[in-house]
């Protein structure tokens, strides 16, 4: 699989991260360059193996369902660009 | 256990210009899990709190910040699955569906694409006595729920409200087994209902708590039985997918708008591309949400923060045990046990609270009459009065008046009259009915004495009955009349009959 200008630009726009027209060439020669490296790892045989997903034999850690966070609006909000009433105010996003 | 029978209805037929057309509807339903705190962090659940103060920092996707799952939300999803005699996966895991939106401040959401907790089942979707359709289901998976948005508090910019991310969600969807409008409102009632038996979704629409995605396509009829017995999605048209709906009746209007938008587009020679659709309720009508379309490129893989979700069989089984009587159980038992009919189950079986109402009122006395009373007399007047019928009139009050009524003490239309007086004095039924002196008159001799009376004044009218015994009736009424209404009706009748022969 290769990666041109434009699908560099599609995954660009989809992470919402800005890219120049002049540095797509470099991005997906990059991308070409880790789906190389994933393509050689396609070589191994994993035939009937379990896909390992902890090196450490471990069971998902749980909570009870208890109320233990919450009530702290001003910190919530302390990091908004702007915030009103209570709420985050963004631009206007309606359908 | 369930004897019940039923057929299957008929599929909605449109006509076109051109042809017949059948519809095909699938539904995914998202459930609100009932909880107290969210899927992944120890924030609140409440509704209508203040904006952003059920948040914690992994709701707002602090850096550093790890979920952490709740493990009665787990337990909720798995017996909703057991309510819908679906497959339970001891092993699942969660994935991140990526999109960008100012309510999902993670920039994903936590859902389960490819190993979902729960697997095939079926509910059996009753649209009438003796009518049901059963509609598979596919999968039910755990997910997050998004934050809102709140667009008309100001001209120029939107308002997000954190409370509501990462409330626990399960999305119950269905195969393309419905076949019409209607029976797709009858779906999201039926969900409705057993979520709200088995205490694992509140069921509020209004708050968004229970909403529909709708997914509708339109074929030739014959096609979907090829569908059926191939599972091969090429004999079906080409769906289109109407977002978040939360009202029975927009459900229903949106399906009907939707395929006759579809036929026009057929059979006029085009295309029916596949795409998400909003329903505009003011216009009755669907839209494409062409800005939805790029963003569909979720790019799911699996949630690096989350170990797979691995269960034990034997927690499962225990959660089956605690597992309530279901509404289709609960409505075989009434007609089976009660001897009340199919109708008046499903109207008795409609809410759990409803149903032990139903039963608590029946206490030692007749469970048919007493489906009547209740029905008839109660949800009647609980309706009127726009309150929940155990607020009105307890259940120990109705057996006691129905238990009066069945020994011959009062008549039906006397105990009326008590639950009346009741509802507004609360007092005892059987003490109203001896203050206010409502017992009814068995004593033949008081009868007879009325009767006499009434004869001895009527001489013409007697001469008449003797000639068409249909007047008889008259004598009758008179004596209910002459008796406030308190002689047994049973008792006049016959000393009428045998005084206008006699």
């Amino acid at each position: 699989m290769s990666i041109d200008e434009s699908t560099a630009a599609k995954v660009a726009k989809l992470a919402r991260i800005k890219v120049e027209e002049e540095a797509l060439p470099a991005l997906a020669q990059e991308f070409n360059a880790v789906l190389g490296f994933i393509e050689q790892l396609n070589e191994v045989d994993v035939e009937g193996v379990e896909p390992m997903v902890s090196v450490t034999p471990m069971r998902l850690k749980r909570r009870v369902d208890v109320v233990t966070d919450g009530d702290q609006q001003d910190k919530i909000l302390s990091n908004a660009p702007d915030a009103r009433e209570g709420f985050f105010a963004v631009p206007k996003v309606v359908e | 256990m369930l004897d019940l029978t039923y057929e299957t209805p008929k599929p909605k037929v449109i006509a076109g210009a051109k042809h017949d057309w059948e519809l095909v509807i699938g539904l995914e339903v998202h459930a609100q899990v009932s909880s107290n705190a969210k899927l992944f962090s120890g924030a609140s659940t409440q509704f209508g709190a203040e904006p952003n103060s059920n948040v914690a920092f992994v709701d707002s996707a602090m850096p550093g910040m790890l979920p952490v799952i709740n493990e009665y939300c787990v337990a909720q999803a798995v017996r909703t699955g057991l309510g819908l005699k679906a497959e339970i996966h001891l092993k699942s895991a969660f994935d991140r569906k990526n999109y960008f939106y100012p309510d999902l401040p993670q920039g994903y959401q936590i859902s389960q694409l490819y190993e979902p907790i729960v697997g095939e089942g079926e509910i059996l979707v009753d649209m009438g006595p003796g009518v049901a359709r059963l509609v598979r289901i596919e999968r039910i998976h755990l997910e997050q729920d998004a934050g809102k948005s709140v667009h008309d508090m100001d001209p120029n910019m939107s308002f997000v409200d954190l409370n509501r991310t990462g409330v626990a969600l399960m999305e119950i969807v269905s195969r393309p087994d419905i076949r019409g409008p209607e029976e797709a409102a009858a779906y999201v009632t039926k969900m409705r209902q057993i979520l709200r038996y088995l205490g694992t979704c509140d069921g509020n629409m209004q708050n968004g708590n229970l909403r529909a995605d709708v997914n509708v396509s339109i074929c030739r009829p014959g096609q979907y039985e090829k569908y059926m017995e191939t599972q091969d999605f090429s004999h079906l048209g080409t769906r289109c997918e109407i977002k978040n709906m939360n009202s029975m009746r927009f459900i229903q209007a949106a399906i009907e708008y939707e395929a006759r938008r579809q036929i026009a587009i057929v059979e006029g020679g085009g295309e029916v591309s596949q795409e998400t659709r909003l329903y505009d309720p003011d216009k009755n009508e669907t839209r494409s949400m062409r800005s939805k379309e790029e963003a569909h490129d979720y790019r799911y893989f699996p949630c690096p923060d989350l170990l797979p979700l691995e269960i034990e069989q034997e927690w499962v089984d225990d959660i089956g045990k605690g597992l309530p009587e279901l509404p289709d159980e609960k409505k075989a038992r009434f007609i089976n046990d009660y001897g009340v009919t199919e109708y008046d189950a499903s109207v008795l079986t409609a809410e759990v609270y409803l149903a032990n109402y139903f039963e608590a009122s029946v206490g030692k006395g007749d469970g048919k009459k007493t489906a009547n009373w209740v029905i008839n007399e109660v949800l009647g007047r609980a309706n009127k009065a726009e309150t929940a019928p155990q607020d009105l009139v307890a259940p120990e009050a109705n057996a006691a008046i129905l238990a009066m009524v069945a020994s011959d003490e009062i008549s039906t239309k006397i105990a009326k009259e008590v639950l009346e007086i009741h509802i507004e004095t609360k007092d005892d039924p059987a003490k109203i009915v001896e203050d206010k002196g409502l017992k009814q008159v068995t004593d033949t001799g008081a009868i007879e004495a009325a009767l006499d009376e009434i004869i001895a004044a009527n001489p013409a009218q007697v001469e008449k009955a003797k000639q068409n015994p249909k007047l008889a009736g008259w004598f009758v009424g008179q004596v209910m009349k002459a008796t406030g209404g308190k002689a047994n009706p049973k008792a006049v009748n016959q000393l009428v009959a045998q005084k206008l022969n006699g």
